[in-house]
């Protein structure tokens, strides 16, 4: 990237020119297909089951779930990839993102439950509650969930960073406390008097702004709107690496004291990106909720975080676009293998993880470049010959005029 | 040794002692800088040097003793980075770099400015500081490498890209750790003279080994530490002569 000759202009041109960057060829490879993902699959969605091109309104979910997933993936990636924190919590953030957006779609149902109380989800009515507890409070409204998805992960975010990086806690300690907090939240949430449905979660969910969840028009809807989340957290997220600040956090990765001793207060920075990073997960969590129906706190689980982080190991942290590609092909291994050899999965993820981390340290894109520097070396190798063997010819007859 | 008055002093440590896990690692040690000072300070390894380095910036707080900054300063209630926007830029013994940017990336981290998060995030660099880049690159030699990783760069040209990294946060005292270590030389002679040419502008503090290079360097004053504090102070010729430094150092 050429930093010294770029033309002055706006602000907003210099955000965008950052965002699109014109060297970011990966980037544009995947918002490309991308955006012919998006267009097609609801467009081959409408067509009759019986065309051969029909694709079924279970895959457009699925495929939609893998973009939520993506999602999550990228705001690791930013997080892990470029400021050198491996967060093993970041399910957490997901989850509670997930649980906003939950508890606005049981406000939703109303009278539909089972017990019909206009005002108390099921769960409540079960455990003899007599009125809403106060956290519920304001779910009903959808503006104000959705604020909830993105200001509960993000305060959580900010808590546990401001604590962890003023006291400098780094590394593997890092990781292993982002790993107690989620474990933490998946007990506590796990419990019936939580108020947020114990380990059956929230379920049941009936409709959205008064669409119908079972409609296939509102399954592609939410596809495409969360197609649209990802390629905004992607354009988001190659400003951020591409601007100054950018630069400040790999250097926070690789030279973290070198960035004191330059006059960078290191916490403050860590913990811009931990916050994003979460308030993205938590967006990726909300929209998952509506598409597979249900958000419990197994999703807190510690095994999730870490299934996160493989997922970003083995597409190549670093460079935001392999960690959504990390995601999409393990999860599509999973939803395979799960169902052809429900067994062997977990060794296969965690053989995956082994493989990747003692051969692949850049992932499926790092292969991809290697190959592709292969194929130019001996490209412009063999154009050096030729370029060789005509300098000798032209030497040859050289050589006869001049002695030398 | 005379206590100067602090107001004459960039950098004034008085009576520090920094002790780990018992061992006394500086020992009601005592240094006063004076603006534009050229300092060269000696020592055998474990005198206290490093330590030294980083009571001043922030990374040791002293379990004892004062450490003022500019007469009025108080070092030992900053962290790190304000110690460094304060004024006062480290170069470390090891080049330390950032190895996965290029080098024009290095300094343009360094240059003084604004630190905060959301002016980095929108910052552009301006003519004037693309301008300042460009002269440093010409200072250190590597105007050709401005786009290479700085990972890639010769060890000498490590050294020399932090000293450009600690130039361009255009501090007023400059602590810099064995910066020769590792050079041509060639290179060598180019450091002292640009270390020499800082004076002056800069406060200039130098820990070396090489003696060589402390004497083409230390036209003033230079300070022995040993074992935490200082054995000796003085032009270059009057330390060589000294019967102490002859027997600790020296003399070996």
């Amino acid at each position: 990237m050429t930093t010294n000759d770029r033309p002055v202009t706006g602000p907003i041109a210099h955000i965008l020119s950052l965002a699109f960057d014109k060297n970011d060829v990966g980037g544009r490879r995947f918002l490309l297909i991308l955006a012919v993902v998006t267009v097609a699959v609801p467009l081959l969605n409408m067509l009759p089951e019986t065309s051969p091109f029909y694709v079924s309104t279970y895959t457009l979910t699925l495929m939609g779930k893998y973009l939520c997933y993506a999602i999550l993936a990228l705001s690791v990636d930013l997080i892990w990839g470029y400021c050198g924190i491996m967060s093993l919590g970041h399910g957490a953030f997901f989850t509670l993102g997930g649980y906003a957006m939950g508890m606005y779609l049981m406000r939703q149902i109303g009278e539909r439950g089972v017990y019909g109380d206009p005002i108390l989800p099921d769960f409540m009515v079960f455990l003899d509650w007599s009125e809403l507890p106060w956290y519920w409070l304001g779910f009903d409204s959808f503006s104000f969930a959705m604020l909830m998805v993105l200001v509960v992960p993000g305060l959580l975010a900010f808590i546990f960073g401001w604590l962890a990086f003023r006291s400098r806690v780094t590394g593997v300690y890092l990781s292993i406390i982002t790993q107690a907090m989620t474990y933490a939240l998946m007990l506590a949430f796990f419990r019936n008097d939580m108020g947020f449905g114990g380990n059956n979660g929230l379920t049941d969910f009936k409709d959205i702004l008064g669409f119908s969840l079972q409609a296939d028009s509102t399954r592609a809807i939410l596809f495409v709107i969360t197609a649209l989340a990802l390629a905004l957290a992607y354009l988001l997220s190659r400003f951020i690496v591409n601007s100054k600040l950018g630069r400040v956090i790999v250097s926070v990765r690789d030279a973290e004291s070198r960035t004191r001793f330059i006059g960078y207060k290191v916490e403050h920075y860590k913990l811009f990106v931990f916050v994003l990073s979460a308030v993205i997960a938590g967006i990726a969590g909300a929209l998952y909720v509506p598409q597979v129906g249900i958000i419990n706190p197994g999703e807190f689980s510690p095994i999730n975080s870490i299934e996160i982080i493989i997922w970003v190991a083995i597409g190549g942290r670093g460079t935001l676009y392999g960690a959504i590609l990390g995601a999409i092909l393990v999860n599509y291994a999973k939803t395979y293998f799960t169902g052809a050899l429900p067994e062997v999965w977990l060794f296969m993820l965690g053989g995956l993880f082994v493989v990747t981390t003692l051969y692949l340290p850049k992932g499926v894109i790092g292969i991809a470049n290697q190959v592709k520097d292969r194929y130019r070396e001996q490209a412009s190798k063999k154009q050096d010959q030729q370029m060789d063997s005509i300098k000798t010819e032209n030497a040859d007859t050289l050589s006869v005029e001049d002695p030398n | 040794m005379h206590t100067p008055n602090r107001q004459d002093t960039i950098l004034y440590l008085n009576g520090v002692s920094v002790s780990f896990d018992g061992f006394k690692a500086l020992n009601n040690l005592s240094l006063y800088i004076e603006p534009g000072e050229l300092r060269a300070i000696i020592g055998p390894n474990g005198a206290g040097k490093s330590t030294m380095m980083d009571v001043i910036t922030g990374k040791t707080r002293p379990d004892e003793g004062e450490v003022f900054f500019a007469d009025h300063t108080d070092l030992t209630k900053y962290d790190e980075a304000e110690i460094a926007n304060l004024g006062i830029g480290r170069k470390f013994q090891k080049p330390s770099c950032i190895e996965s940017l290029t080098v024009y990336e290095n300094l343009e981290l360094s240059l003084s400015g604004t630190r905060t998060v959301f002016h980095a995030l929108l910052h552009r660099l301006s003519p004037k500081q693309q301008e300042r880049i460009d002269e440093l690159l010409e200072i250190i030699g590597l105007t050709i490498e401005r786009q290479t990783t700085a990972g890639l760069l010769s060890h000498g040209q490590k050294q020399w890209l932090e000293i450009g990294m600690l130039l361009a946060q255009d501090p007023q005292v400059l602590l810099i750790d064995e910066p020769v270590a590792g050079m041509t030389p060639q290179e060598v002679e180019r450091t002292s003279t640009l270390l020499t040419s800082l004076a002056g502008k800069h406060s200039v503090i130098v820990v070396e080994h090489d003696m060589a290079f402390v004497r083409s360097i230390a036209q003033s004053k230079v300070t022995v530490l040993h074992q935490g504090s200082v054995l000796a102070e003085g032009s270059m010729d009057k330390i060589q002569s000294d019967p102490k430094v002859i027997e600790v150092y020296l003399g070996e």
